[in-house]
């Protein structure tokens, strides 16, 4: 086996097998191709206007129902314009529009064909809890648990983003900020109730 | 002293006592966790909202609340695993330090030992082969003698030895 | 007016470089002289040129020119006028005007060297520096423009522009938003220059590497023109990395140097490809072995530190050092998916010269060569580590909607391992000989080392200590210094007593001819000194956090903290500053007064400054806790008591010794 290897091994150099380099550039492919989907990601969000919105769950806070249950699918809602409103206690923001949102829904909740949901990012539930009382806030609110709602809307939110869907399930209007007052508000909604 | 004022003393001693006792039992049931175990745990958990900051150091006023809420459910006696199961429950895996170990997760802590051992096979391999080519080619540089007396496997020792020490002899000099 | 001029002086650089790239390529392909020295003769103006720009940056910084977009997000009125200046790399646009500039003064400093010898190098030298060059060029002139300025439209609309839209006017806005208040600090003077010197030196090395493959001279000449100029790069990466964990540990306010934050991770990444490249081309230099191991580190390297600089700035990691989201992604991508895929094919093109002629030779896995390939083995175990825990959240994301944070805990528990057996190389390695080491010639060189070493932790499990990581790199770290030192011993008594020398003149002589490795054994002490300092916080930092009033105390370690007073005051430039003054005893004795403080600015930002105490056994880091609630009857104080940090600037000052005693230039020796 000396006499033979020795002569072997002196004339073909076996350096990374074929299959390492196959492997290697393998690799750097796939790199490539989850840095590629990472920056489109980065720089587009998951959802854009006019596009159907995923559904998803959202768990009410202890006194907040909706037709009885004590959660709301997304799917559920379809038929209705559906107006998600992303919140925290900590927000100072979110305190200012807070009283704007709440006469909004009172005013289309009779007529039913508007919904409000408001969900609670990345919040303690005591402190969350007592800003909706500070407020009167009667729409159903849950917190958005394991934080899988908000990343389907935003991956960057900065609070608080209003978001409002149309009777079809697909996106119409982006509110990045706080509504300055309820004429705003009723001027992203109308325009959906009137074109049926 | 009077009757009557033992009585009475021993009524105002029982009235205060029954008031006091459990307000002092209350009080040392409930001591309130000092900042020192509420840190304990926060260090072990990052901020929910901020970027890569760990939540005993985040100075914003949600991660105030986060610090506040472990103090009290250290105050209802719940264990560390509880608390970061209940944070992770709320806001996700990626409060806890290193992704819990399920699933996909696997991968994290695998990977890079199996990619560094498979590495080190790799180098005593090329030794291991190299080694056998050089015993092959002392053996046949060795005169048939020695080879005859030494019998197959010895290394040839003295090459070594003296390699060595010319070597040292050498650095030495320069 | 200026801004203009400092835009356009940047857009005749770009295309002065563009000019090198294509003259030195038809230059080398047609075989003209004159074509390839004309493009060194650009690449020349690109330095000065550059200059110019920058320096109209700086001055529109300097005085406050907020109708510049890039002016007005990192400069206002109150800022010291220091901070306006280096308030250049405070932001994305500006770092990479500063990007520019320190790559032009290497590719001025590499056109400028003796190029006789060494002229088939030149066109490609120059078209790699020329290339790398001309891309940052383009991400500032095309995309993160810093000259651009604010434009108010007829209709009230606000644009953003270099030059005027039609019939728009300049819109000066009053102040400033400034910079934010952690970079107010004099770490961010030098922190990113020296970390990007040390990123541009290694495009020479590489730009070497690439001309030898692409030229076939293979052999030892580019490792040797190369090692210089990696070693300095090299330098100033460490030297970078050591001041961003000097900065962090003064001013973020957690007791720590290191929070293996996704940037962090990515500059070190090609200093991890960098110090076994230094290492391995000694092997190519003494044996002819492993090109191909030299050429794919120093392409690594470069690699890294492009790939580094588009992690940090594209917004892909979660990361508080990461600049805002930027456009420039797709480019970066774009530019390292090129260099890289060109460089590994020209390395399989040029596989066969790069393969060592003859056999491996050694035998011996204790050879020194077998020793430094361990090493770099080693090395890149950590930089595996290090790329996937920067990934993998990126791939947990994608694959399953799940987010997670790799933190420290994974990046410790699989880094120190690998450190410790790094460790135990350094002390091994000198003492191995090139191609032949058994057990047994190293064994006689041990076993005199060995003997102190084994007193050490006897020692210190007599002191009580208990933790097995301390034990162990204790230990080890007690093996280095004592190999080192007996090396030093050795040479020297082997010079006195050859050469009828004293000591002291041995000892001179002995540094001074043998630079390379007794600069590379200071370098070596330097390194497990900070060694000391990292086993010291890791393993032993203790903290604690409590809310005094004034005159309470709180304990920690043997040290008693009394609290004394409060005082809140306005500063000159605005801030209004809050300070506590404490008093720190160490069982009973009283050993002097701290000072924490927190700054609040007038742009509503606050600044926390830790009062630090350092002995060199110990630090007394104290932080008033300013986020939550402050008044003299309840003030928080955190305290943190680090064990023998300060050896990490002590060490770096020693490794910074060594390198320069390693690279000094040698005087020719008359023959």
């Amino acid at each position: 086996m000396g006499q033979n290897s020795t002569n072997s091994a002196a004339v073909t150099r076996p350096g990374a097998p074929l299959w390492v380099q196959i492997l290697i550039w393998i690799g750097l492919l796939v790199l490539l191709f989850f840095l590629g989907i990472g920056l489109f990601r980065a720089q587009h969000p998951i959802i854009s206007l006019d596009s159907v919105v995923p559904d998803f769950t959202l768990k009410l806070f202890d006194g907040y129902q909706y037709q009885g249950a004590g959660q709301i699918s997304l799917s559920d809602l379809r038929g209705k314009v559906v107006v998600v409103n992303f919140w925290a206690s900590w927000c100072v923001t979110c305190a200012d529009e807070a009283p704007y949102v709440e006469a909004a829904w009172r005013y289309y909740q009779p007529a039913g064909q508007v919904v409000f949901l408001g969900v609670d990012y990345t919040d303690v539930e005591s402190k969350a809890l007592k800003y909706l009382s500070n407020f009167n806030i009667t729409y159903p609110n849950g917190p958005d648990l394991g934080t899988r709602i908000t990343p389907i809307f935003n991956r960057t939110i900065a609070m608080p983003e209003t978001y409002i869907i149309d009777q079809q399930g697909v996106l119409r209007h982006e509110q990045i900020g706080p509504f300055q007052s309820l004429a705003e508000i009723r001027s992203t909604i109308d325009p959906l109730l009137v074109g049926r | 002293m009077k009757p009557k004022g033992i009585i009475l003393f021993a009524f105002y001693f029982l009235f205060l006592a029954i008031i006091l006792i459990p307000l002092v039992a209350a009080n040392a049931q409930q001591p309130t966790p000092s900042d020192d175990e509420v840190n304990a745990i926060a260090r072990q958990l990052f901020c929910p909202v901020c970027e890569n900051t760990p939540l005993d150091v985040c100075p914003t006023q949600a991660c105030r609340d986060w610090r506040e809420l472990i103090r009290q459910m250290l105050a209802e006696e719940k264990t560390p695993d509880e608390i970061k199961q209940y944070f992770v429950d709320h806001y996700g895996a990626r409060v806890l330090s290193e992704p819990p170990r399920a699933g996909l997760n696997w991968l994290v802590y695998i990977v890079p030992p199996l990619v560094f051992l498979t590495g080190v096979y790799f180098l005593f391999r090329a030794f291991r082969t190299a080694r056998l080519s050089a015993c092959g080619e002392a053996w046949r540089r060795l005169p048939k003698e020695s080879v005859a007396k030494a019998g197959p496997g010895s290394e040839p020792a003295a090459d070594d030895e003296y390699v060595a020490r010319l070597e040292e002899e050498l650095r030495r000099r320069e | 007016m200026l801004a203009e001029f400092g835009f356009g002086v940047l857009v005749i650089s770009f295309v002065t470089a563009l000019f090198s790239v294509g003259a030195a390529s038809y230059g080398y392909f047609a075989k003209s002289e004159r074509w390839i020295e004309s493009a060194r003769r650009a690449m020349l103006l690109a330095f000065p040129l550059i200059s110019f720009s920058a320096l109209v940056l700086i001055y529109l910084l300097a005085t406050g020119h907020f109708e510049l977009e890039y002016v007005y997000s990192v400069t206002n009125r109150a800022m010291p006028l220091y901070l306006k200046i280096t308030a250049l790399w405070g932001g994305q646009a500006g770092s990479l005007i500063l990007w520019s500039w320190l790559m032009s003064a290497f590719a001025m400093a590499v056109t400028l060297r003796k190029w006789e010898r060494d002229r088939e190098f030149l066109p490609w030298v120059v078209v790699v520096t020329a290339v790398t060059l001309a891309f940052f060029l383009s991400l500032s002139i095309f995309f993160e423009n810093p000259f651009a300025r604010w434009w108010q439209t007829l209709n009230g609309e606000m644009v953003l522009h270099l030059f005027a839209p039609a019939g728009a006017t300049l819109f000066v806005p009053a102040n400033g938003q400034g910079l934010n208040e952690l970079l107010r600090h004099p770490g961010m003077v030098i922190h990113p220059p020296m970390l990007y010197l040390g990123f541009v030196g290694f495009v020479i090395p590489y730009a070497f590497a690439m001309a030898a493959l692409i030229t076939g001279r293979t052999d030892d000449r580019w490792i040797r023109i190369a090692r210089r100029w990696a070693l300095w790069a090299w330098l100033f990466l460490s030297c970078g990395l050591v001041l961003g964990m000097w900065w962090a540990y003064d001013v973020l306010g957690w007791g720590g140097y290191w929070g293996w934050d996704p940037v962090e991770v990515a500059a070190l990444m090609p200093w991890l490809t960098g110090t076994p490249f230094l290492h391995t081309v000694m092997i190519q230099e003494k044996r002819g072995m492993l090109k191909w191991l030299n050429m794919l580190l120093i392409i690594a390297t470069y690699g890294l530190v492009v790939y580094g600089t588009f992690l940090t700035r594209t917004g892909l990691l979660s990361s508080v050092h990461a600049f805002a989201q930027s456009s420039i992604g797709p480019m970066f991508l774009s530019f390292i998916s090129v260099t890289v895929f060109i460089s590994v094919f020209l390395v399989i093109y040029r596989w066969k010269d790069l393969r060592s002629e003859g056999s491996f030779g050694s035998t011996s896995l204790l050879s020194r060569e077998a020793l430094f390939l361990l090493a770099a083995l080693l090395f890149i175990g950590v930089l595996i580590v290090c790329i996937w825990g920067v990934h993998f959240p990126l791939f947990s994301d994608i694959l399953t909607g799940q987010t997670v944070t790799v933190g420290p805990p994974f990046y410790i528990r699989a880094v120190a391992p690998l450190f410790a057996f790094l460790l135990l190389l350094m002390g091994v390695a000198p003492l191995s000989s090139w191609t032949h080491a058994s057990l047994t010639t190293i064994g006689r060189a041990i076993w005199k080392p060995a003997i102190p070493t084994v007193l050490v932790p006897v020692v210190l499990v007599a002191l009580r200590l208990r933790s097995v990581a301390a034990l162990i790199g204790l230990t080890l770290i007690a093996f280095v210094v004592c190999v080192t030192l007996y090396e030093f011993g050795r040479g020297v008594a082997a010079r006195s007593h050859t050469q009828h020398e004293s000591i002291f003149l041995a000892s001179w002589h002995l540094i001074s001819r043998n630079r390379r490795r007794y600069g590379g054994y200071v370098t070596h002490l330097g390194m497990v000194m900070m060694g000391l300092a990292i086993i010291g916080i890791q393993v032993f930092q203790t903290t604690t956090q409590k809310s005094l009033a004034v005159g309470e105390s709180l304990q920690l370690d043997g040290y008693t903290i009394r609290y004394e007073s409060l005082a809140q005051f306005p500063y000159v430039d605005g801030r209004i500053v809050t300070r506590a003054v404490v008093s720190v005893l160490k069982n009973g004795k009283y050993l002097g007064e701290l000072h924490p403080r927190y700054d609040y600015y007038p742009d509503g930002q606050t600044m926390t400054i830790p009062a630090i105490r350092s002995t060199l056994a110990d630090d007394l880091h104290i932080i008033l806790v300013n986020w939550e609630d402050v008044s003299e009857l309840q003030t928080p104080f955190r305290v943190y008591h680090n064990p023998l940090v300060i050896w990490l600037w002590i060490g770096s000052f020693v490794f910074v010794f060594g390198t320069l005693v390693a690279g000094w230039p040698e005087r020719e020796r008359k023959k």
